[in-house]
């Protein structure tokens, strides 16, 4: 297991780079252009001028072969000073967005927590009640319970978030008042009453995305319950005469959760990645909001960057989920 | 006692005053949102509205433009005319006089050095500044004394007064921008997140695209203003968000740029905690008709090049797609109170404003009648009108947005019953407003028959705006695709006419040309004008001192916000 | 006992379709989904032979000013001030276009793309996944190319296929079949990752497993032993994925539209009509609820008919 972990990481170098060659490409091909934002009453050659001034006369391999060492070997340098006061990166250029002309890594670390609370909140949310849901309508297939925990997943999927969100806010905002509209992303949770705010503003954009979440992660338990209830070594242990209660919560379920535990790993990454269209609605502007707006912008090394960074995710929770899959699953050998 | 019963008269003096004679930072927090994120506080480094009218509370030009277009001295004593003397009579000088005791937000004092610097700042050829024709033909500045600013153009001037006017030409401070010039430009983050400025408030606080937290600035030079201590200035979202968090719930007291359906803003009104406010530009939502063949058959080096288009340099036939056009019904479903019905390409200012034209009435049987006599008929049976055999089929494109996409299938509807058939496309705006040449769907390279979109000019003087239409200014491949004429209008008697106006002084004179070439243009196929769009914004009920302002930037006034009780 | 001492079968053995197709009419959720299923389709392919009203006309004139904001009938039941009209039983939008004939166009696109792209994600994904899970070597370069989809940037990507292949596949299957098949393999190609994984990891569970290992033994080809074993097992992960993916396809199709990216602006589709609701959501509510209880609907069926045949197909159900 360890030297699977260890080559699956050597081997994640040239898989990572090999993508960040691919988002860089296709980036370069994407029609578009920084200067699209710009007004139109700004003259063409200014643009030519201020696209010059972003870097953007240079050759292609050029301002990739600058990425990568700005993003591999200047940025680490930065976080290195950060944490031991040390002055080896002093006077390098860093990976500037050409929105803000401002290191990208610094405005990523500014929206990461945002994103954690609401978003990371949401997905345990979501998970803690997806579990429950899913393993008592697998063992009561179409009992009442099943039928209304289908009926409510399967709405809570197909109604996307710029639809629930509004609704959410039209009836706790607008008609009750309970809850702000616009999140606020200075607020400091120092007091009890600064981490009431917190709560109010977080629960309409955490349930949104928990309705999501637990409509897919409680579809994937149920069925993969149903799998296992039906095979032979749960006749056995019932035949056994094992207490239904052990049946179930230790036979059944470690092995349905085989799958499960994959489904809820490759979905770690997207924590990160924020939830574009939800952010938008509740005003969060955390990472997702960050990649929407760079992409509309054609802010291509804040795109990069961030498409990168989500790329290293993927590449770790995937081989999270895999060492998952070997450890609960005896029979699946690697080596 | 009796200096605590003076102190207690003067706090009711106070109290039932009106708010200005309140004390600096009396009323607490303004809340503003921008739909739009702000993603940095210097505009010379960007040309986004979101980021000149944010900075626009921090720094501060030479002088501005009022509600109605007229300039108002803000740094300075008074506007330089030939009259005063401020402008020179050879029209290739203006001299500012700025007023003496003006602070910057760090104490310092604000001299000519640093309108000297700014426009080096902006002049630099590697600092890729946005606002660089701000400082078209300027050749020199020169600083006689702290208080006096002279500037110097290659040629006689009619119009002097771009570089160190409006929202988008403010002044930054020398001794803080002094190692950020040309190509340093955009290192310099600390700078440009946090201007020192003159205006009322500073920057405490900037999360790019996201927030920005102000406090209002100690040494501004009027003791009394602004009368909020605090503003926060979120960004993000959409328009119809911000609206309703205005207008709805309350939550905040300012919302730029409402651009919704007038039936949800009247929607959102009703629920009686804000205002919207709209003010008129020169912002014409206009069709522009291509002068040159789209046709896909045709190589990239003649597609939209080569001319005349099959049919539409047809009079009639672009006279008979105008009139068949309903726009008083356009500016309801569209606009409502943020439009009106616009025949002319330049509707404002009202000294440009032509009347010869008029379009307020849709007449589709004056429309069929004229193509009948034009001999443009449908001669086999398909519904569908020929011009020398050539089916009027067009491809009508615009960028995606709910209203255009409403407009398009309107105009689809009364063009047919012309018989003229509309396929209809819509391209992502940052891609048909993105200048890639590689592109295909841009509105420069105008692969369609006819392109639907807004457009506008700064200022007051549309001289300019006016070139957009000479005939060398046609976007090609030997330019890259790069010029503002985009409908490839043609015409040598409207080149001559231009180029009289860049010779003629006085505003009488200019705007006579001005219409002339505002109706030529109209008349012979250029476009077709629909709508004259303005500019509509929402203040909360308590919020009080808002003058809406489409001239210079929307929070031009900032200062003089109150809350109202 | 009798029987057992006669062990001649009376009858030819059943036909493993019936018994499929019994089992599935026992099952009362998948019969009323593929019941409702049926009616949807129905209703949005063989409903505008019926509501003969043009979706996209609009109204002239003084028409346009009456006929536009109309409400459905049921409104004028508690709201006797409310715009209605027998003509349009479900009124009608901002610009008067008959709501349920726009509800029947934008149900046939919908289903359309939803089904497409779904069958195309499942049939990438079952293949990557199948392939990656049963043949080793193969297993460690599908799955860097899944990593790769997945970490691949939706819009550009969206924006470089448009670029390319827009206008070649509009001149050979018009504008509108050339942005069906766009969007169809845009979303299939970005949607197929998931299911991958989910295959790829339950493969490598059930070669281990004895029946495999016997079905190897007795010498069953490899695709034999794919198809006749792995996958019959493989099934129910592919059905959730398969009811999910309706309807992600579903509300993918109208981000795309909404961004500009999708059919033209007057060519509806369900997401996209929910989506225009949005604005007017307080004053219009039926605008955007009636699509997205469309979608629903179709979801659920769907995932209801995939239950039913999930547990039809498989032998150790149908036998109890």
């Amino acid at each position: 297991m360890l030297t699977f972990t260890i080559r699956r990481l050597i081997l994640a170098v040239p898989t990572l780079l090999f993508i960040s060659l691919v988002i860089f490409l296709l980036l370069e091909l994407a029609p578009g252009d920084p200067m699209a934002q710009v007004p139109l009453t700004v003259p063409a050659e200014v643009k030519e001028q201020m696209r010059l001034a972003l870097g953007l006369g240079e050759p292609m391999y050029i301002r990739f072969w600058k990425w990568i060492v700005q993003f591999f070997w200047i940025e680490p340098q930065v976080l290195i000073d950060h944490y031991f006061g040390t002055t080896f990166a002093e006077g390098k250029l860093r990976v500037i967005s050409w929105q803000t002309r401002s290191p990208v890594m610094d405005i990523v670390i500014q929206r990461l927590p945002q994103t954690l609370w609401v978003v990371g909140t949401a997905y345990v949310v979501g998970i803690l009640i997806a579990l429950p849901i899913g393993i008592y309508s697998a063992y009561r297939q179409y009992s009442w319970f099943d039928q209304a925990g289908t009926f409510v997943s399967m709405i809570g999927f197909s109604v996307p978030p710029f639809f629930s969100g509004v609704l959410v806010i039209v009836i706790f905002s607008v008609w009750l008042g309970w809850f702000p509209s616009i999140y606020d992303t200075t607020l400091v949770v120092d007091s009890w009453e600064s981490f009431k705010r917190q709560l109010q503003q977080m629960i309409m954009p955490v349930m949104v995305l928990a309705l999501q979440i637990t409509a897919q992660i409680s579809r994937f338990m149920r069925a993969s319950m149903l799998d296992n209830l039906n095979q032979d070594y749960v006749r056995t242990a019932r035949a056994k005469g094992l207490g239904e209660r052990v049946v179930v919560m230790v036979h059944v379920l470690r092995n349905s959760m085989i799958p499960v535990v994959t489904v809820i790993a490759l979905g770690v990454p997207s924590i990160f990645g924020g939830a574009i269209i939800t952010e938008q609605v509740f005003k969060v502007n955390g990472i997702g909001q960050l990649l929407i707006t760079a992409i509309q912008a054609n802010d291509l090394p804040m795109v990069q960057t961030l498409t990168f960074i989500f790329a290293v995710l993927i590449v770790l929770f995937n081989l999270v989920a895999d060492v998952l899959y070997g450890l609960l699953d005896p029979r699946i050998r690697y080596d | 006692m009796k200096t605590k019963t003076l102190l207690l008269g003067a706090i009711a003096t106070a109290a039932m005053a009106p708010a200005a004679f309140a004390e600096r930072g009396s009323d607490g927090n303004v809340s503003i949102i921008y739909w739009q994120a702000p993603s940095i506080l210097n505009p010379f480094l960007s040309g986004g509205t979101k980021d000149v009218e944010s900075a626009s509370m921090i720094i501060e030009p030479l002088a501005r433009y009022n509600e109605n277009g007229e300039l108002v001295p803000w740094l300075v004593e008074e506007i330089p005319t030939t009259d005063n003397g401020g402008v020179s009579a050879d029209l290739t000088s203006i001299t500012w006089k700025i007023t003496p005791g003006i602070l910057w937000s760090d104490g310092t004092e604000f001299t000519s050095a640093d309108v000297k610097f700014t426009a080096d700042y902006c002049m630099d050829p590697e600092g890729g500044c946005a606002q660089l024709t701000k400082f078209d033909g300027v050749t020199s500045i020169d600083t006689p004394d702290d208080y006096t600013v002279t500037v110097n153009f290659e040629g006689p001037t009619p119009f002097p007064y771009g570089p160190f006017v409006g929202g988008e030409s403010p002044i930054l401070q020398a001794a803080q921008f002094a190692d950020c010039m040309g190509a340093k430009a955009p290192e310099c983050t600390e700078q440009n997140f946090y201007p020192i400025g003159t205006g009322p408030f500073t920057v405490t606080d900037f999360r790019p695209n996201d927030v920005i937290q102000m406090a209002a600035n100690e040494n501004y030079r009027d003791p009394a203003k602004p009368a909020f201590a605090t503003v926060t200035f979120k960004g993000g979202g959409d328009a119809t968000a911000a609206g309703r968090a205005v207008m709805e719930t309350g939550e905040f007291d300012y919302a730029w740029n409402l651009q919704l359906a007038p039936d949800v803003i009247a929607q959102m009104e009703a629920g009686g905690k804000g205002t919207p406010v709209a003010g008129f530009g020169p912002l014409v939502e206009r069709i522009m008709l291509n002068n040159t063949n789209p046709d896909p058959a045709l190589g990239p080096d003649d597609r939209a090049v080569v001319r005349p288009h099959p049919f539409l340099g047809d009079p009639a036939v672009y006279k008979a797609m105008s009139m068949a056009i309903d726009r008083p019904l356009l500016v309801e479903i569209g606009y409502g109170k943020a439009g009106k019905v616009s025949c002319n390409w330049i509707p404002a200012p009202a000294a440009y404003n032509s009347t010869s034209l008029s379009c307020d009435t849709q007449d589709i049987v004056g429309a069929n009648a004229m193509l009948d006599a034009a001999g443009i008929v449908d001669t086999d049976g398909d519904g569908i009108r020929e011009k020398d055999g050539v089916p009027l089929k067009i491809l009508y494109q615009t960028s995606t947005n709910a209203v255009r996409q409403d407009f398009q299938a309107l105009i689809k509807q009364w063009w047919s019953e012309i018989g003229i058939e509309t396929e209809l496309r819509n391209i992502n705006a940052s891609v048909f407003f993105g200048g890639d040449p590689a592109s295909p769907d841009t509105f420069q390279k105008f692969y369609a028959d006819v392109e639907m979109y807004a457009n506008t000019f700064n200022g007051t003087d549309p001289q300019s705006y006016l070139g957009n239409m000479l005939c060398d200014k046609a976007p090609s491949p030997a330019s890259q695709w790069q010029g503002e004429n985009i409908s490839r209008f043609c015409m040598e008697e409207y080149d001559a006419l231009y180029a009289q106006l860049t010779q003629t002084a006085g505003i009488e004179a200019r705007s006579e040309i001005g219409k002339k070439l505002n109706d030529m243009a109209v008349m012979n196929g250029a476009m077709i004008p629909l709508v004259h769009r303005g500019r509509l914004s929402a203040h909360a009920n308590s919020l009080g001192g808002v003058v809406l302002n489409v001239w210079d930037s929307e929070l031009w006034n900032v200062a003089d916000w109150y809350r109202m009780e | 006992m009798t029987e057992l001492s006669n062990p001649q079968p009376v009858a030819p053995p059943r036909n493993q379709w019936l018994d499929v197709w019994d089992q599935f009419k026992t099952h009362r959720g998948a019969l009323w989904g593929g019941i409702i299923f049926v009616i949807i389709i129905a209703g949005v392919y063989l409903g505008p032979l019926i509501w003969r009203v043009d979706p996209q006309f609009l109204p002239q004139g003084r028409d346009f000013i009456n006929l536009r904001d109309m409400r459905p009938i049921w409104v004028g039941l508690f709201d006797s001030s409310a715009k209605v009209s027998w003509a349009h039983p479900l009124g009608t939008d901002n610009l008067g276009r008959d709501t349920l004939a726009r509800l029947m166009m934008g149900g046939r696109v919908s289903i359309a793309v939803g089904l497409t792209a779904m069958l195309l994600a499942l049939f990438l994904g079952t293949l990557v996944g199948v392939v990656a899970g049963y043949v080793r070597k193969m297993d460690g370069p599908l799955m860097r190319l899944t990593d790769l989809f997945l970490a691949l940037p939706l819009l550009p990507l969206i924006l470089v296929a448009s670029l390319l292949f827009r206008e070649p596949l509009s001149a050979s299957f018009g504008p509108e079949g050339g942005v069906f098949i766009l969007i169809v393999v845009l979303i299939g190609i970005t949607s197929w990752m998931p299911t991958a994984r989910i295959v790829r990891g339950d493969v490598l569970a059930l070669k281990e497993r004895e029946f495999v290992l016997a079905a190897q033994s007795i010498g069953t080809s490899g695709s034999k032993l794919i198809m006749r074993h792995v996958l019959p097992n493989v099934l129910s992960p592919i059905m959730v994925s398969a009811t999910l993916g309706i309807a992600s396809a579903i509300i993918t199709e109208s981000a795309l539209s909404f961004l500009g990216f999708g059919f033209p602006p007057d060519f509806p589709t369900w997401g996209r009509l929910l989506n225009d609701g949005v604005d007017r959501v307080v004053s219009f509510p039926e605008r955007s609820i009636l699509p997205g209880i469309m979608i629903s609907l179709t979801v659920l069926s769907v995932n209801y008919l995939g239950d039913g045949l999930r547990d039809a197909l498989d032998p150790r159900i149908r036998g109890r």
